[in-house]
């Protein structure tokens, strides 16, 4: 640092009062094409940026994040699933030498082994060589590790029963069907939606929850008399009122007109 | 104008070698993609960073609607995926940005392996970044249990039993994550204030480290 006579500072600070140029520091030990970083550089990397970033954007908007339903502690029978960047060390501590007695050595050693070697490979490969040809050793050791990752992710998720899976986290939805309803009164008179339906309305082997899907009145009349999918049409046996009344009784998520429907299916208000 | 507001902060502050560390220097022609295309791989650890801010301001505005107790957590992550303006897309940028993470910051440790970078003089940028690594994965680890659905609380039993296996500090640390005996009130906050205040602290001060390395050490240079 400069000292003695001659200084000036701004004000009282300790700051020297002198004009110093604003020259970027010479890179001739990289001869070659070097770049500005400020601003040429760093605007291709803004651009790659926004390239990057509406990418994810479209990720997400496709593939909203999944969410399950509340956590059940009392639920002995859920199969657990970690996120999948951990998925390698959970499905080590499947196998024989590394589970039960030995979970030492799965959960501890061999995470330990690797990941502390990680740590201090700078120390443990300290020669001056940087070429990965030329350091046999130490790249033949991190392709190991990389593959046994691939591969023990891989495995994790073909042993994992996937269906299962979305089935027992699945949101159950706790619809309180108004027994008291007249359109409930008229279900229970049809033989044909209950066959597949159910008693309960929430669904059979053959049919779906009713309710699971988000139709207004005039689609489930249509619905109804048409059929969908599997569903044959024509089924409903009574009045063009009642069939009114019943299709406004399930589009209102099982009560009478006005009290459901808080997902906003539309033409609840006649 | 912008030369003037730049004087007077100078005169005041300084700021001229911040300003040169920070911007003004030059990019060595072989970690440019412009010049050499395969010199992509040295984009890695920036997209990393790059996730990270991301993660940060997702998670701020996150923690705006979640509420952090067994019994509103998870109606929160709920209101918040289905009724919130755009909170779907807030949760998902969060939630993919986690494990985008992971992929670029798993990138970027083998650019810097193979090409040999670790080496003397950047031995503690080396271990600066191991250290990231292991935040970055606590920080999976703690986020996931946040939501508080079926998959969040039984991947943090499997995990906390994985913790209490080891020898000796096990079962301390088990019980240091989990606040008890039990998986339940005490941990859910404490994965909370885990993931958002311990972690991201230590996350910003060693990217800080890291920064600092890289400016006081120069990018290594062609293999």
């Amino acid at each position: 640092m400069q000292r003695g006579k001659g200084l000036k500072f701004v004000g009282d600070s300790r700051l020297v009062d002198r004009k110093k140029q604003n020259i970027p520091k010479d890179y001739s030990e990289y001869p070659g094409k070097t770049e500005a970083f400020w601003p040429n550089f760093l605007l291709r990397e803004w651009m790659v940026g926004s390239v990057f970033l509406i990418g994810f954007l479209i990720l997400t908007v496709a593939h909203p994040a999944p969410l399950e339903r509340v956590a059940d502690p009392m639920d002995s029978g859920y199969i657990p699933l970690p996120d999948w960047y951990f998925l390698f060390l959970y499905q080590l501590l499947k196998y024989e030498f590394a589970a039960g007695d030995y979970t030492v050595i799965g959960a501890v050693v061999i995470p330990g082994i690797a990941f502390g070697a990680l740590l201090l490979a700078p120390w443990i490969d300290p020669g001056k060589e940087r070429r990965p040809q030329k350091r046999p050793i130490g790249t033949s050791l991190m392709l190991l590790a990389v593959v046994s990752i691939i591969y023990l992710t891989w495995e994790s998720v073909d042993e994992h029963d996937w269906e299962a899976a979305e089935q027992q986290g699945e949101i159950v939805e706790d619809i309180d069907v108004d027994e008291s309803a007249e359109g409930y009164e008229i279900y229970q008179s049809q033989d044909s939606c209950i066959g597949c339906h159910g008693g309960d309305m929430l669904g059979g082997a053959a049919g779906p929850n009713i309710f699971e899907s988000d139709y207004d009145t005039e689609q489930v009349i249509e619905i109804i008399e048409d059929g969908i999918g599997e569903m044959p049409g024509g089924q409903f046996e009574g009045s063009d009122e009642e069939l009114e009344t019943l299709a406004e009784f399930i589009a209102n998520d099982g009560q009478e007109n006005g009290n459901g429907g808080d997902d906003g299916n539309g033409n609840n208000d006649e | 104008m912008l030369q003037k507001i730049y004087d007077w902060l100078d005169t005041r502050l300084d700021i001229t070698p911040m300003w040169r560390d920070i911007a003004d220097h030059e990019v060595p022609e072989h970690v440019n993609p412009a010049h050499h295309f395969s010199a992509f791989v040295y984009c890695f650890g920036g997209l990393t960073f790059f996730v990270v801010v991301i993660q940060i301001l997702s998670g701020m505005f996150l923690t705006m609607y979640y509420v952090p107790d067994i019994v509103h957590a998870y109606e929160s992550v709920y209101y918040l995926q289905n009724e919130v303006t755009h909170g779907m897309i807030v949760r998902g940028m969060h939630h993919w940005g986690a494990s985008l993470v992971i992929v670029m910051m798993f990138l970027h440790t083998l650019r810097v392996f193979f090409t040999g970078s670790y080496k003397k003089p950047r031995e503690l940028n080396w271990v600066v970044g191991v250290l990231l690594f292991f935040v970055v994965l606590g920080l999976g680890f703690t986020g996931y249990l946040l939501p508080w659905d079926m998959k969040a609380y039984f991947a943090t039993v499997v995990g906390l039993e994985i913790a209490e296996s080891a020898p000796i500090i096990g079962g301390f640390a088990s019980t240091l994550l989990a606040g008890g005996e039990i998986i339940g009130a005490q941990t859910l906050a404490r994965f909370f204030a885990i993931h958002v205040f311990f972690l991201p602290g230590a996350l910003l001060g060693l990217l800080g480290a890291h920064f600092y390395m890289i400016r006081k050490q120069g990018i290594s240079g062609p293999l």
